[in-house]
């Protein structure tokens, strides 16, 4: 290959994506099997069981979307579906709190991390969005009810027609395609801040000094921050 | 310049072994178990939608009582302001009111769209001339009949339209009636709905009839769903709801918003407040040293602290290095 062909090849659209993409994360630290000494609590539980409560919601949705929007109030089994979709919610919300109130604790937005909190909370008010108009798409006497209480905080805001939660069918489409996309995303961003970036280290340690000298795979100390 | 600690690279600590996709895995398992166990022992509620016909059946004198308001200009609706019309300004946060900037983007003539429209669909007679009678008269000649009519039916025994007194009501009488015969034989949905299009997606004016009348709010009220019953976080029945939303229906619960005539956008400008707060904690000084004060942290990280007693604490407070 001659030198040219190369210098083509790395200023190409494909490799400078590559490039970035392989870039976001230290070299290891995708799927790493080991982490930090100190990543040995609980707390750090509730953080993949966020992540498993929003493949069960979604996997939940994505039988009740076969049977579509009024199946559950006529088939047993889709009202068993719909039980499975809201328990799902709710756990999912559960472990989202606690591993939120974990991190806090934590100070874990230290080290370069802020951005890493930043769309953890964006996780958490997209969801809350994204539940709720789950309730309003319910069909049943609650979506009524919520949705003639909830239109006057909107419209208040000025945004009711374009989050009109009266529309039945602007919610559905809202509920089972343009928010789960924007969660899907702001979690998918958090999870590569979190591998990028690692778990914090306890409030106040530094890095014992045989174990800095002697971690083969550790990551350049750019990464340091000041916090 | 003040002085910060330096938070040291995650990587450059020593490892242990953890699987991650086999945390994950078990994670999902539990997490699935949970959702089976709770699914079955405790299910989730779905109480039937109100249809107008149930809403005639069990409360005739409240359809009746609503379109009257609709006619008279004196229903939630007919008052609303934006976006549904420009009878009033909508809520205001002090000099802003972003619902009249916004202006009417969802128009909804209450008399007409939500009374008038459906009820000239009957072909009898009686109605048919009410009908042609309304429109024929003034603003003000209807609106002394339907808040004439109005009084009356608050001044009848239950409100039933069969034993308000004689007095001037013009067609406003024939004309709810012909809103309640619709509504008891289930056409009034579609006409509200579906008149102008075959795909019904959006029952904007059928929910808003609905609201205006008092069958579903008493129903909501019974069930402890009102706003002043933390409704906004709970469910029918004994299930749960959206307790995340706690914050939120806290403060419909306190003064002033509790009684304020602005209280939605109040506590709208009051969350979005809070929730950047939330957010931008990292960057807010003294809100991102409150976990150095409270120290939780150091159950999280008990194992670290133990192994390495020259951490925590101490060494969270003690003259940091410039970074």
């Amino acid at each position: 290959m001659t030198a040219a062909r190369s210098e083509t090849r790395s200023r190409s659209w494909s490799s400078r994506l590559s490039g970035w993409i392989s870039g976001l994360v230290p070299k290891g630290q995708w799927l790493p099997d080991r982490q930090p000494a100190y990543v040995a609590s609980w707390i750090y539980v509730f953080g993949v069981a966020t992540l498993a409560g929003l493949v069960l919601v979604i996997a939940s949705g994505l039988v009740l979307t076969i049977g579509g929007v009024t199946w559950w109030h006529t088939s047993s089994l889709g009202h068993f579906v719909n039980s499975l979709h809201l328990w799902s919610v709710e756990l999912f919300f559960a472990a989202m709190v606690i591993h939120l109130w974990g991190k806090f604790v934590m100070a874990a937005w230290r080290g370069r991390r802020g951005l890493t909190w930043l769309t953890g909370a964006f996780s958490f008010f997209v969801s809350i969005g994204t539940a709720f108009t789950g309730y309003l798409i319910q069909t049943n006497f609650d979506s009524q009810w919520i949705s003639t209480q909830a239109k006057d905080g909107l419209n208040s805001a000025g945004v009711g027609a374009a989050f009109n939660v009266m529309n039945f069918g602007q919610m559905v489409l809202y509920h089972v395609a343009l928010l789960p996309l924007a969660v899907l995303l702001i979690v998918g961003w958090h999870i590569v801040l979190i591998r990028r970036h690692g778990g914090v280290p306890p409030i106040g340690a530094d890095v014992p000094e045989p174990a800095a000298a002697g971690t083969a795979d550790a990551a350049p100390a750019t990464e340091r921050e000041v916090r | 310049m003040a002085r910060r600690a330096v938070t040291p690279d995650s990587h450059a600590f020593p490892t242990r072994g953890y699987d991650l996709v086999k945390e994950f895995v078990i994670a999902l398992v539990v997490m699935a178990l949970l959702v089976v166990v709770f699914a079955v022992a405790v299910g989730s509620p779905d109480e039937k939608a109100i249809t107008m016909e149930s809403w005639a059946a069990n409360a005739p004198a409240d359809v009746v009582a609503t379109a009257t308001s609709e006619l008279a200009g004196t229903s939630t609706t007919a008052g609303y302001g934006p976006p549904y019309n420009t009878a009033s300004d909508g809520q205001a946060l002090g000099p802003i009111t972003l619902a009249k900037w916004i202006g009417v983007t969802q128009p909804v003539d209450a008399a007409n769209d939500l009374v008038i429209d459906p009820v000239s669909t009957l072909t009898d007679t009686a109605t048919q001339q009410a009908v042609q009678q309304w429109k024929a008269a003034s603003a003000d000649q209807q609106g002394t009949w339907a808040n004439n009519y109005a009084d009356a039916l608050g001044k009848a025994p239950d409100g039933d339209p069969a034993k308000v007194a004689q007095g001037d009501y013009g067609p406003v009488p024939a004309i709810a009636q012909g809103e309640l015969t619709l509504a008891k034989s289930g056409a009034l949905e579609g006409l509200l709905t579906t008149r102008t299009t075959f795909f019904g997606t959006n029952p904007t004016k059928a929910l808003l009839l609905l609201a205006d009348g008092s069958y579903m709010a008493d129903r909501a009220d019974s069930e402890n769903l009102s706003g002043d019953q933390w409704g906004m976080m709970n469910e029918t029945g004994h299930y749960p709801g959206q307790p995340w939303l706690w914050l939120y229906t806290f403060w419909y619960q306190v003064p002033p918003f509790a009684t304020s005539d602005n209280a939605d956008v109040q506590v709208w400008a009051l969350m979005i407040l809070l929730s950047l707060v939330f957010a931008l904690v990292p960057w807010i000084p003294g809100l991102n040293r409150i976990p150095h004060g409270i120290k939780l942290y150091r159950l999280v990280w008990r194992s670290w602290y133990r192994k390495h007693p020259e951490a925590g604490p101490a060494a969270a407070q003690a003259p940091p290095r410039r970074g």
